[in-house]
């Protein structure tokens, strides 16, 4: 028996999320998997039929603790140690990713983050494939202390459509801390039209834009497909363009049907966050560019000359 | 105390990692898998990780608004290339502590926590404890939110400003759509993110400086440390360039033009859009 602690996390509807569903297909791959996934609050409806063996609902975390994660942090330690699971799977996520880090050190134990693939039937412990140098290379580690805690890629696995019973109980960790840090306000970026997260259709500029107004254009092509604009970083560390558009490693993940790159050289760090796009398509002047090496289709030339004709296209074949 | 410190000073740790040069074109990086370790390529010499620099920049604009801090910047390693670790100095960072021995080789994110925190308290006392958020060879960031727990300090990550008030400090905390704010008390441990702004480039004045500045340099003995205790967590079975075998349908059209039409039509035919 491997017995796999999976922290869920909810989307904007309080449904559980779609990496916390992958992440429960990664964990069922597991040889003898019996999973439990923990829930902060009370279970959704739709949780009862998770294919899992339990489902724990902690205390709810606090708003404030929204970013800092402390109290959080406090509750899955004790759920660890009183539960004493093998592996515990996080979605590499804003959460996942500092209270995994933070667990790793609560509980003496191995932190493996933004994994791609999981399994344990390689002998004793778990080994984990991780990409590395900005995903320049692939590093296979292998785990043998327990639990093993890792923050799984979104889109490395697919969501299963395995139902289940699973048994609802509540944990009382007894934990309540006294946050050092406080959360004193949030400032949103004003956002129009759909979550870049979540379109079907991604713009992106780069670079090779050389300036802020060309996403004007890139916005044109983005509405007449019903989708978002993205960036590299470079262009949002040059101030083109806000830092929520960053797609990357250090940026957002997008899955899209069509992931349209302008003037981007492809840098894997950027590619860490378009890759599973079904289809990626370059504008590049540069033949020789990296982006070419991951895109389905391309066209090597000047965005300036090819964008306007594209977008007339796209207006026809959408009209 | 150093020379020109005294209580009101602000001490500030900046952690700083030098890793591979992350600018080196993909052609270039190269893997030895018999020894699971990265080639360094020629002529390419290492860098201190960027979001580390972003870090001592985020440390030296504190000093620009007015404050007087002190600016220790800290390195875990070995075969450490000093034109590359005094660049943080040559910005304008008062000091370099090395902990630098053959021990520290091959090591994992716990390991370099552990060590870290060891020369931390060995250095003396700290008011803020700054490092980026993640190092661009192992893209773990693990390092510094593991200091957080092993000092038992408050944590905050991904910030992009920040203001010292008396013994707090006001801060922004990215999150994907905008940022917090959140107030911390001193100390603290804060992961700097590059959404800070640009690291500053060196000035003639800041490199002769630095050149004439010597690192303090710590040895695993001087921290009581013995390198048999330094089992790393995760053990790296294998390291590997993935293969791409992906094929780009490049469209040509008559001109530039053309070539755009032609795109929208041939995704129109795939029932891409
Ligand atoms: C730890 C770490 C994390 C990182 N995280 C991210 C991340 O999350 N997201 C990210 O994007 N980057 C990230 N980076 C940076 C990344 O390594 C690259 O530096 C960055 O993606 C480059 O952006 P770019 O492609 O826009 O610019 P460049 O690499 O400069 O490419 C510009 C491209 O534009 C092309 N071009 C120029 N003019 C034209 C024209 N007129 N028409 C058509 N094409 C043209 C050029 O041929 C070139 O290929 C990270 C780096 C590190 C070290």
């Amino acid at each position: 028996m491997t017995s796999i602690l999976l922290v869920a996390e909810r989307d904007e509807q309080g449904e559980i999320n779609q990496s916390t569903l992958q992440a429960i297909a990664a964990a069922n791959g597991l040889l003898d998997a019996v999973v439990t996934v923990a829930i902060s609050g009370e279970a959704p409806a739709s949780a009862s039929a998770l294919a899992v063996e339990k489902i724990v609902t902690l205390a709810v975390v606090s708003i404030a603790d929204e970013g800092i994660y402390d109290q959080a942090t406090a509750e899955i330690s004790a759920l660890v140690e009183s539960t004493s699971p093998e592996v515990v799977i996080f979605s590499k996520s804003d959460f996942g990713s500092i209270v995994g880090a933070r667990l790793a050190f609560r509980s003496d134990s191995a932190f493996a983050a933004d994994c791609i693939e999981i399994s344990n039937d390689g002998g004793d412990g778990v080994s984990v494939t991780r990409p590395v140098y900005g995903g320049s290379a692939l590093a296979e580690f292998e785990i043998a202390s327990k639990p093993a805690i890792v923050t799984l890629r979104a889109g490395s696995y697919e969501a299963g459509n395995e139902t289940g019973s699973p048994s609802i109980e509540a944990f009382d960790s007894g934990a309540s801390v006294e946050q050092a840090a406080s959360v004193t306000g949030t400032v949103a970026e004003a956002r129009d039209g759909v979550r870049l997260e979540d379109a079907n259709f991604v713009v992106s500029g780069g670079r090779g834009l050389g300036g802020p107004e060309p996403f004007s254009v890139l916005t044109d092509l983005a509405n007449a497909l019903g989708g978002a604009v993205g960036a590299s970083r470079a262009a949002c560390d040059a101030g083109w363009i806000d830092h929520s558009h960053q797609v990357g490693l250090t940026g957002k993940s997008v899955s899209p049907d069509v992931y349209i790159a302008v003037g981007i050289s492809g840098a894997s760090q950027h590619m860490a966050g378009c890759s599973s796009s079904r289809a990626i398509v370059a504008i590049n002047k540069d033949a020789d560019s990296n982006i070419f090496k991951e895109a389905r289709f391309g066209i090597v030339g000047d965005w300036e000359k090819v964008l306007p004709s594209f977008l007339a296209t796209v207006r026809e074949l959408k009209a | 105390m150093g020379i020109g410190i005294t209580e009101l000073t602000v001490r500030i740790v900046v952690l700083a990692k030098q890793v591979p040069d992350p600018e080196t074109p993909p052609s270039q990086f190269k893997i030895d898998e018999s020894t699971n370790t990265v080639i360094p390529p020629n002529g390419v010499p290492p860098v201190v990780n960027g979001f580390d620099l972003t870090a001592v920049e985020a440390a030296l604009l504190l000093r620009d608004s007015g404050a007087d801090v002190e600016i220790t910047v800290m390195s875990v390693g070995s075969d450490f290339v000093m034109d590359a670790m005094k660049k943080p100095l040559a910005m304008g960072a008062d000091r370099l502590v090395l902990v630098d021995d053959s021990g520290l080789d091959n090591i994992d994110s716990a390991v370099t926590v552990r060590v870290l925190a060891a020369a931390i308290e060995k250095d003396g006392p700290y008011d803020l404890i700054l490092g980026g958020r993640q190092a661009s060879d192992w893209d773990q960031a693990h390092v510094t939110l593991g200091l957080s727990e092993v000092l038992g300090l408050p944590l905050v990550s991904l910030v992009q400003k920040l203001e010292l008030n008396g013994d707090s400090v006001s801060l922004q905390r990215v999150i994907p759509d905008g940022y917090q704010t959140i107030t911390a008390p001193l100390p603290s441990v804060l992961t700097i993110t590059n959404e800070l702004g640009e690291p500053r480039y060196p000035n003639l004045r800041g490199i002769m400086q630095a050149s004439r500045k010597k690192p303090e340099i710590f040895s695993l003995a001087d921290l009581g440390i013995s390198s048999d205790d330094l089992v790393p967590k995760l053990e790296l079975k294998k390291l590997y360039i993935p293969e791409s075998n992906k094929q780009v349908e490049l469209i040509e059209g008559e001109d530039e033009a053309d070539s755009g039409k032609k795109l929208a039509l041939r995704l129109r035919e795939e029932k891409l859009i």
